[in-house]
């Protein structure tokens, strides 16, 4: 376990840094805070509503989702990886009922049109009705 | 008439400039004696200390060194940068700050330390001021795997590569919470962006890297480096050139999947200052944005270093071995992510979601399925 040392060390020397970074530029750095120093940037406009409020393509939470998926999967590959050379054929095998099984899940995804950004009856929709249409 | 007297600008540049071009120099020899330093350092330790102590203190000194070496380069890419980015675009670029502009970069670094702090209105302060840290922690304690030479790294995981796809995941939560935490829209999309480009890169990177496992067996990044040695010039045992030619594709695919996950361009989205401004870091001013400055710089060192391991045999080379020639490589891999940036146009965000999902992943699955079918035959 002594290696880990190491990782905790990078970590705090990291830390250390911003904070030394931070510490000096707060010490040095003039402090002149103005109504509109401080406001949010919205191209020189006062900033109209919050942003917290904005709206977000629903693909995002589709992308995320499949995402997830796949990143347990790459988890569950790891030691199959790692030891694939020593056990040999029943391995790949069975590694290869896997990946093939999400290989089938992408397919079918990628099938039902989620991979688009714009979908096809969302553009046909964006089509015909130019004026309420929104971009994402 | 004669000469004008010259100001004390000039005077300083002028002494400066030879300072850190030799400087430059000095560190690449220092960099190429590392091995000899090491090895030395560590008699002298294991001699006057408990080995608990001697190892604690051996990563302490590593740590050090490898942190002054991640903090002073982005000082020289950044200045390298523009200076490609300058040639290709028929520009000089930096020139007035020291000869050819060194100096350039030292300067603005102190500018943006003295530069004001501002947080804005409405802001989450705290984790505002926590995102900085978090990207840049992230940025180097990946650096604590990456082998320099036989027995010179400073955390010899045995789950190295697993551990650099954890750690390195730390830089996207930390660009979110900048994003969130600034009270600003451009900011959150940006954020929200990057977040959605760097998870959904993720995925190939890891199938990509586990391409490689599979071939090795291991996940230590020196049992990497070590499958690569030996063969005709000691090179063509290296990965790339293995696996029928497929790992030259396995190789174009984690470059890739380094450049979004590094949001370098053409997969700058989150901060194509044509759309967002400047993305996550809108409302960051000061040192902050140093911050990240320096986390992103030192992300695409790692990333190149990542796939020098990975694919171009680590330090080993044809003539010589050892860190010299690992940075070398490494500094050409970077010198590539530099010429794209300044060749290829910004992707837009269906395009960059289309080319992950449909043919990044898809070839990155073939990559691993072949890897796969002939390291289990070989055995």
């Amino acid at each position: 376990m002594i290696e880990y040392v190491g990782v905790l060390m990078f970590l705090a020397a990291g830390a250390l840094l911003a904070a030394a970074a931070t510490t000096v530029s707060g010490l040095v750095a003039p402090h002149n805070p103005t109504r509109e120093k401080l406001m949010p940037y919205e191209c020189g406009e006062n900033p109209v509503g919050s942003p917290w409020g904005v709206q977000f393509n629903i693909r995002f939470y589709v992308f995320v989702l499949v995402f997830l998926i796949f990143d347990v999967e790459a988890v569950m590959l790891v030691p199959w990886a790692v030891v694939l050379k020593e056990l040999g054929t029943p391995a790949l095998i069975a590694g290869f009922i896997f990946i093939g099984m999400l290989v089938l899940g992408l397919a079918d995804v990628w099938r039902k049109g989620d991979l688009e950004w714009v979908r096809e009856e969302e553009r046909a929709a964006l089509k015909t009705a130019p004026k309420n249409a929104k971009a994402a | 008439m004669g000469l004008k007297r010259p100001d004390l600008e000039t005077k300083i540049s002028n002494l400066l400039s030879p300072l850190v071009v030799a400087g430059a120099g000095g560190a690449l020899v220092l960099i190429a004696l590392v091995p000899q330093l090491a090895a030395l350092i560590r008699e002298q330790l294991q001699a006057n200390l408990s080995p608990t102590a001697a190892a604690v203190a051996a990563s302490a000194i590593g740590v050090g060194a490898t942190v002054f070496l991640v903090g002073q380069l982005p000082v020289f890419l950044i200045w390298f940068e523009r200076k490609v980015a300058a040639h290709i675009q028929d520009r000089l670029g930096p020139m007035r700050v020291g000869w050819h502009g060194v100096l350039q970069s030292f300067a603005d670094g102190i500018k943006l330390v003295f530069k004001e702090d501002i947080i804005v209105n409405g802001a989450d302060r705290f984790l505002f001021k926590l995102a900085p840290f978090l990207v840049l922690m992230g940025a180097f304690s990946a650096f604590a795997v990456l082998p320099w030479h036989t027995g010179l790294v400073v955390s010899d995981l045995n789950i190295g590569l697993l551990y650099v796809v954890a750690i390195t995941s730390l830089g996207s939560i930390g660009l979110l919470m900048a994003g969130w935490a600034s009270n600003n829209k451009y900011a959150l999309y940006g954020g929200m962006r990057s977040a959605a480009q760097m998870v959904s890169y993720e995925i190939p990177t890891a199938i990509v890297i586990l391409s490689v496992v599979v071939q090795v067996g291991s996940l230590n990044l020196q049992d990497v480096i070590s499958a690569q040695l030996g063969g005709f010039g000691n090179f063509a045992n290296w990965h790339i050139f293995r696996l029928y030619g497929l790992n030259v594709i396995g190789f174009v695919l984690f470059f890739i999947c380094g450049l979004a996950e590094t949001n370098r361009s053409p997969f700058d989205i989150p901060e194509a200052e044509s759309e967002l401004v400047a993305g996550f870091h809108t409302e960051y001013s000061g040192i902050r944005f140093g911050l990240f400055f320096l986390a992103e710089y030192g992300a695409m060192f790692f990333v190149a270093g990542l796939t020098v391991v990975l694919y171009l045999g680590g330090w080993s080379g044809p003539f010589f071995e050892g860190p010299l020639v690992f940075f070398i490589k490494t500094l050409a891999l970077v010198f590539v992510q530099m010429w794209l940036r300044w060749t290829l146009p910004r992707l837009r965000v269906d395009q960059l979601m289309a080319l992950c999902w449909k043919y990044v992943i898809p070839f990155a699955f073939l990559v691993l399925l072949v890897a796969a079918l002939a390291s289990a035959g070989a055995s």
